[in-house]
């Protein structure tokens, strides 16, 4: 079983905190972590590892310092961790993101399961790893809860609104994890110590020759963003008074009424 | 922080911190009120190596220095000072077989605590704590075995352990020089253990009577050479009394941690408590107190991995941090004032738990003619 996972190095959001000013997030000093649905998506990779054998590789893309969340995920047990990097990834939105992602995997595969996180906590699009599938042409399952491997099949279980959806599908599979998937382990000391002198390579553009280049960075990115802005909260409440029990639950269906919520 | 931390060890307290915050804190104040630590709770611990952090690698450890392990205990022992404990005893009794026994004895004792088991010293008895060679258990030879008889009492993991390391007299007339060291597995017949003690502090270590009735074990299973057993006991003292200490900086730090964000917060008089100089005092003693603690068991730990037996050192740090421990933890609850004595607050037990430092692993009054005896020593 070959699996790789797709993590992303991300402020720790419950650390940021929102200048009352400017009303933008204060970045200075926030420290970078895996973000936490990746951690899923790869102990995840781990057990099914654990239960069925083989390999766990992980990728991120991101400058140098995302090698910490390299060093992170080797010391949970993975066992290659790769860097995508390059001057010419710079400023990828999820299309491109996810197009040089999936000729990573092709170049490192053939891999049977890959893995990610439902969405990443800074974008919270929850678009890179389903695009992948797509570039890859392969099926993805989304919000996965847990996965059984039978054969060239699996099957796997997914959260959706009205309860839980059992799916049956192909290998290769790409499946992201939610926090509801399972509870990342902790590193062992001895994972730890091995990670931080591990060698993690990094795959460059030279490293992928068929790479359409029109469609990575920047330029490559369909994606404009025409401006940021913190919404105002607004809230408003009308306390209703109780003359009896049946009238003010009338009235109360009333107003719900007229605001079109029931 | 008073020392310097090499990236790795900043990177392995970070991960015990994580661990000990999220997955051990949360149950601490229910487990203390009830007195116990279910063995669940140590799965964390077990499934991060913590039990066997500075075994040698051959033995399945992971073979750091004592220095680097004592900073992981000092972090684990911030959270509950009697979690920390119950993995120290373990990886101490390993650690002593490992020094003192045959290569297939360390292999044995290794590979059950490896798997994620504890290990106990059994030899305290009523009549004999601070004067071991009053012992008197005994081990009687008998054919290629040996049958053992002791009523052991306060024995740290009696009811949990796996493993004990028996302290029994082989020859009774000899004082200490008659004892003699045996493995014994906790479920030999024979052995009965006895009442959890309902403690002052420490509540999530276990500790029990152990009674050896007629236990039979093979010669084989005697530790180094017979009559050698208050000499391991010594060595195995040597090693938990550093690791003690560090467990008691822990202690203070958490209750120099809560006590300065407590003074930040309460106000009286209309500003914050931190502000009034006779706060501020007792604040900055017990900062100083907490360093200069951290400072001496960073230098014994140090010591011990250049292959020092710290008789002296480990006897100073030890006496010196218990000492600390009992003023900042005491000080602590006197910021807090009324909160402080109140159980819903963190710092009683930190008070409660600190106690038992200055009595275990030698009373502090034994170190202080360990120290002159020494001194007498070296000025001769």
């Amino acid at each position: 079983m070959n699996i790789v996972v797709c993590v992303k190095q991300v402020p720790d959001t419950t650390e940021i905190r929102i200048d009352p000013v400017k009303n933008t997030l204060i970045r200075q000093g926030v420290p970078s972590i895996m973000n936490p649905f990746d951690k899923n998506a790869l102990e995840e990779a781990l057990q099914l590892k654990e239960q069925y054998g083989g390999a766990v590789t992980v990728i991120s893309m991101g400058p140098e310092q995302a090698k910490a969340t390299l060093r992170e995920a080797l010391s949970m047990g993975a066992d290659k961790a790769y860097l995508v990097t390059d001057r010419s990834f710079g400023g990828s939105d999820t299309y491109a993101t996810s197009y040089i992602l999936a000729k990573v995997i092709e170049k490192l595969g053939p891999f049977d399961v890959i893995l990610g996180g439902k969405q990443a906590i800074d974008g919270d699009t929850g678009q890179t790893a389903p695009s992948i599938a797509e570039h890859l042409g392969i099926a993805r399952l989304t919000h996965v809860l847990s996965i059984k491997i039978e054969g060239k099949k699996c099957i796997v279980e997914r959260e959706i609104e009205e309860g839980v959806e059992i799916v049956e599908a192909k290998l290769p599979i790409l499946c992201t994890a939610t926090k509801e998937t399972n509870k990342p382990r902790y590193a062992t000391i001895k994972g730890k110590i091995d990670s931080l002198k591990a060698e993690i390579e990094n795959i460059t553009l030279a490293d992928l020759p068929d790479m359409d280049v029109t469609k990575i960075g920047l330029k490559g990115s369909p994606t404009r963003v025409k401006s940021t802005f913190t919404p105002k909260r607004q809230s408003c409440c009308e306390m209703l008074e109780i003359i009896n029990p049946r009238e003010t639950a009338r009235m109360l269906f009333g107003k719900l009424a007229d605001a079109k919520i029931l | 922080m008073s020392l310097l931390y090499t990236d790795e060890q900043k990177a392995l307290i970070a991960l015990v911190k994580e661990m000990a915050e999220n997955e051990i804190k949360p149950h601490v104040q229910e487990l203390d009120e009830k007195g116990e630590c279910p063995k669940d709770l140590f799965k964390w611990a077990f499934d991060m190596g913590l039990h066997m952090l500075e075994i040698p690698e051959e033995y399945g450890g992971t073979g750091l220095s004592y220095e680097t392990t004592a900073m992981i205990f000092e972090e684990l022992a911030k959270v509950d000072a009697g979690y920390a404990i119950t993995l120290v005893t373990t990886f101490v009794a390993l650690r002593n077989v490992i020094l003192s026994g045959t290569p297939e004895q360390g292999k044995y004792f290794a590979d059950i605590i490896g798997k994620g088991n504890f290990a106990a010293f059994a030899l305290t008895e009523p009549n004999a704590g601070s004067d071991p060679a009053a012992l008197r258990g005994t081990a009687v030879k008998d054919g290629d075995d040996y049958i053992l008889n002791a009523a052991k009492t306060f024995i740290t993991n009696g009811e949990i352990a796996a493993l004990f390391v028996g302290f029994f007299k082989t020859d009774p007339a000899a004082g200490h020089k008659g004892i003699s060291a045996f493995i014994v597995d906790a479920d030999a017949a024979g052995i009965t253990i006895g009442k959890h003690e309902n403690k002052m502090g420490l509540r999530l270590s276990n500790t029990t009577d152990v009674t050896f009735e007629n236990v039979r074990v093979s010669a084989s299973s005697m530790v180094g050479p017979e009559g050698s057993g208050f000499k391991l006991a010594l060595n195995a003292l040597n090693l938990s009394r550093a690791f003690v200490a560090t467990m008691a900086v822990g202690i203070m730090q958490r209750a120099l941690d809560e006590s300065v964000k407590y003074a930040k917060e309460r106000k009286q008089f209309g500003q914050p408590i931190i502000k009034f100089q006779m706060v501020q005092q007792m604040l900055a003693d017990m900062a100083i107190k907490t360093e200069a603690s951290r400072v001496l068991v960073n230098n014994t730990m140090r010591m011990m991995d250049n292959g020092s037996l710290v008789r002296k050192e480990g006897s100073i740090t030890k006496t010196f941090v218990s000492d600390c421990a009992q003023e900042v933890t005491s000080n602590a609850v006197q910021i807090f004032g009324g909160y402080g004595y109140s159980k819903e607050y963190p710092v009683e037990k930190l008070m409660r738990d600190c106690k038992i430092f200055q009595i275990f692993e030698g009373a502090n009054q034994i170190q202080r003619l360990t120290i002159a005896n020494e001194l007498e020593r070296e000025y001769k």
